[in-house]
């Protein structure tokens, strides 16, 4: 039920404010110097930082709970038992993806 | 006797199942469900490889990714990336005006809306992409 609910707004949440953020970010590219360092200054911002890190777990927690879809989809994993832990760990890599991600971002 | 409507020939509206025969599909199934599977492989294989590039990138100056989007293999990952994100954000945001939109109207202006926005948002993406992979060769 969570996990169901999570995937929704994940996708809605990228849909909407991740395109828009991609479309920002290649168009100021697209526009030349000045644009993209505007788009650097909103992104490197408070809010700016609380956005990205919130995409990529949006990102993380979305593909997670996808992977577990498609193995629904093959028909496996509807045992009780077995379809909490699959939620359970859906979360749980969407959280440590995130964090690897970041740390691989600011530490490599 | 002429020839039997559908409605006469599978039972009319009546009985307990004739009250609610239709309503439960949202008219397009099998396609739909088939896009949103592939595309979400395309995002998966193409969003992971724009992460793990900003992970390897040396530095977000404007010519570094501004030079790096127009090299061919980063340009054409991103283009598919922009038509496979956009599609599966449009085939998702359908089954969720589908599951809340209350009259047919409404569903249909949303969905149109959706569909406009997400074709609006590839090209400008693509023209984008084409704009700095051809800056180089001008």
């Amino acid at each position: 039920m969570a996990v169901s609910i999570l995937h929704r707004a994940t996708g809605d949440g990228m849909a909407v404010v991740g395109l828009g953020t991609l479309l920002w970010w290649l168009g100021a590219l697209a526009s030349g110097p000045e644009a993209y360092e505007t788009f650097l200054s909103v992104f490197t911002s408070p809010i700016g930082w609380v956005v990205l890190v919130g995409l990529s777990w949006a990102f993380f927690n979305h593909m997670s709970s996808g992977i577990r879809h498609f193995v629904l989809d093959l028909g496996a994993g509807y045992e009780l038992r077995v379809n909490k832990q699959s939620s359970w760990a859906s979360i749980a890599s969407g959280i440590i993806l995130t964090v690897l991600f970041w740390a691989a971002i600011l530490l490599l | 006797m002429g020839r039997r409507t559908t409605l006469e020939r599978y039972g009319g509206k009546g009985t307990a199942i004739g009250q609610v025969r239709g309503l439960g599909s949202a008219g397009e199934g099998p396609h739909h469900w088939v896009q949103q599977r592939l595309t979400a492989i395309g995002n998966l294989v193409l969003v992971n490889f724009l992460l793990i590039s900003f992970i390897l990138l040396p530095n977000y100056s404007y010519a570094t990714v501004s030079g790096w989007i127009g090299s061919p293999l980063a340009a054409t990952a991103l283009a598919l990336l922009v038509v496979s994100t956009f599609w599966h954000a449009r085939l998702g945001l359908q089954v969720v005006i589908e599951d809340y939109a209350d009259r047919p109207g409404n569903k249909f202006a949303l969905i149109a809306i959706v569909n406009l926005l997400a074709v609006a948002g590839i090209v400008f993406g693509l023209f984008s992409i084409a704009t700095l992979a051809f800056a180089g060769a001008a």
